[in-house]
């Protein structure tokens, strides 16, 4: 009895000594690099975005809404929920909790780049097509798998214990995908059905300095995803390993109670 | 897998032929439904410029009834796991050697087959109070099918992630909807052409209905284990 004691304690002391490097914050190298990449490129986008790129010939100065509306679309359609995706499946194979935290990481970022998305593409809707929302294929089945993930972070949430909610999650990550390809599929084949193109501002003609702002845009809302993905799952990294030290400090609490 | 299946199906229809928890009031709430878009949109309204002249409430009706549906069977796959809350129900099925394939098909099928009920007399009430009339049973048939087994499918494998957690009401309609949107879309335009035509533009989406269907039987089939396991 006395042994296992003394084992528990000098696991809690090896982990206390080692704790004070990453116990007190969530930066490491790689957040720094990824946090100035993200400060320097976005100012390099405000720049060339606001002012150094012309406005377009038909849009005017809306336009520039396309520099964040794009990239950020697709670091959260693409990049974001194909983590999630590929986290899930690995999960499911090797039973790894960093893919699984890497999985809700980056379904979290995911969501709101998504949230980003439909909101300045809103924006843009208003001055281009007078209305803020039009039945556009593409607006359409962002808001769906914005809400396909919304539920997916709730399965996240669910008390149950922790092995069962990290398969059902990443069961739920995999089909969630399929889902997101499903509607977006279906709602375009249902807007082709019913009109004509619409003026598709994601189509517009891009001189130099134009596409060189997107391009931009793309790179800095990549290095801002990457930047808050690190930063969310060592958040979730450091909860994990909360709940396993509070369940061996109550485990060596018991016990002690048990001897006295 | 199958006669796990038709166990499970058996048990559920039986405990509603006792209970009658849907005949009784989820099929009341599909009716009013139907009155209350009636007061939401109305009836006297005409849709200007069609020909023949219809009213408004005819011309969304496909729409109103399968979102009448989609609600009603959120209703039913609550009570389709609410029965199986008690005593850890689903552990003990498990426990009992059953198929978790079989399990997902039989909890499926009762609730395709309850949904299948409800959708006739909800769509009776749809012809009479919104002043539809039937043409084309044929696709409307296929789709009515195609729509409940995806509906039945999808939402018994999503209804299960929540199943027993104190969340569950809120959450199931989180979940099953987003997925189940494609459905509506589908159905609806299936039902719009075979009640208005064209036909043909009606068999594309009863074919996808079909797909979506096959493809969420597959998935409950491959998956339904592990959301069980340990639960």
């Amino acid at each position: 009895m006395t042994r296992v004691t003394t084992t528990q304690s000098e696991d809690a002391k090896s982990a206390k000594s080692k704790a004070p490097r990453d116990a007190f914050g969530t930066a490491s190298k790689l957040t720094r690099v990824f946090g100035v990449a993200a400060f320097v490129l976005t100012s390099a986008l405000l720049v060339f975005a606001l002012v150094i790129s012309p406005p377009e010939v038909i849009q005017g100065e809306s336009v520039r809404l396309f520099y964040i509306h794009v990239p950020s679309a697709i670091v959260s359609l693409y990049l974001a929920f194909s983590i999630t995706l590929v986290g899930s499946i690995i999960y499911l194979r090797k039973k790894s909790i960093f893919w699984d935290l890497m999985a809700g990481a980056a379904a979290e970022i995911g969501v709101i780049f998504c949230a980003i998305t439909l909101i300045t593409g809103m924006l843009w809707g208003r001055p281009t097509w007078g209305v803020y929302w039009k039945w556009d294929p593409r607006l359409t089945s962002t808001a769906v798998s914005f809400l396909l993930y919304v539920g997916y972070l709730a399965v996240r949430k669910l008390e149950l214990p922790p092995h069962v909610r990290r398969q059902r999650a990443a069961i739920l990550g995999i089909i969630s995908f399929a889902n997101l390809i499903i509607v977006r599929y279906s709602v375009q084949w249902w807007r082709s059905l019913h009109q004509g193109t619409t003026l598709d501002p994601v189509d517009t003609q891009l001189d130099g300095s134009m596409l060189f702002s997107f391009f931009l845009g793309m790179l800095a809302m990549i290095a801002i995803g990457a930047w808050l993905l690190v930063h969310r799952f060592r958040v979730a990294w450091m909860e994990e390993r909360k709940a396993e030290q509070s369940l061996a400090a109550a485990i060596v609490e018991r016990q002690s109670e048990g001897r006295s | 897998m199958l006669s796990d299946a038709r166990l499970i199906a058996a048990k559920d229809l039986r405990i509603e032929a006792s209970s009658r928890v849907l005949l009784t009031q989820v099929l009341p709430f599909g009716l009013m439904v139907l009155l209350l878009f009636g007061f939401g949109i109305s009836p006297d309204r005409q849709v200007l410029g069609e020909v023949p002249r219809r009213s408004v409430l005819e011309q969304v009706s496909p729409g109103l009834f399968w979102i009448t549906v989609l609600f009603a069977a959120l209703l039913g796959l609550g009570r389709s796991f609410s029965i199986e809350a008690a005593d850890g129900n689903l552990d003990g099925l498990r426990l009992g050697g059953l198929d978790p394939a079989g399990i997902f098909l039989g909890k499926a099928a009762a609730v395709i087959v309850q949904l299948a009920v409800l959708e006739v007399i909800v769509g009776v009430g749809a012809i009479l109070l919104f002043g539809v009339s039937l043409a084309n049973v044929g696709l409307l048939a296929v789709t009515i099918v195609g729509a409940t087994v995806a509906i039945g499918c999808a939402g018994t494998l999503y209804a299960t992630l929540a199943a027993g957690q104190r969340v569950r009401e809120t959450l199931v309609p989180l979940l099953v909807l987003p997925v189940l949107a494609p459905v509506l879309l589908g159905a609806t335009q299936a039902t719009e052409a075979a009640l208005f035509g064209p036909v043909s533009d009606g068999w594309p989406w009863a074919g996808l209905l079909g797909a979506f269907a096959l493809l969420y039987i597959a998935i409950g089939i491959v998956a339904f284990g592990s959301f069980l396991e340990e639960s």
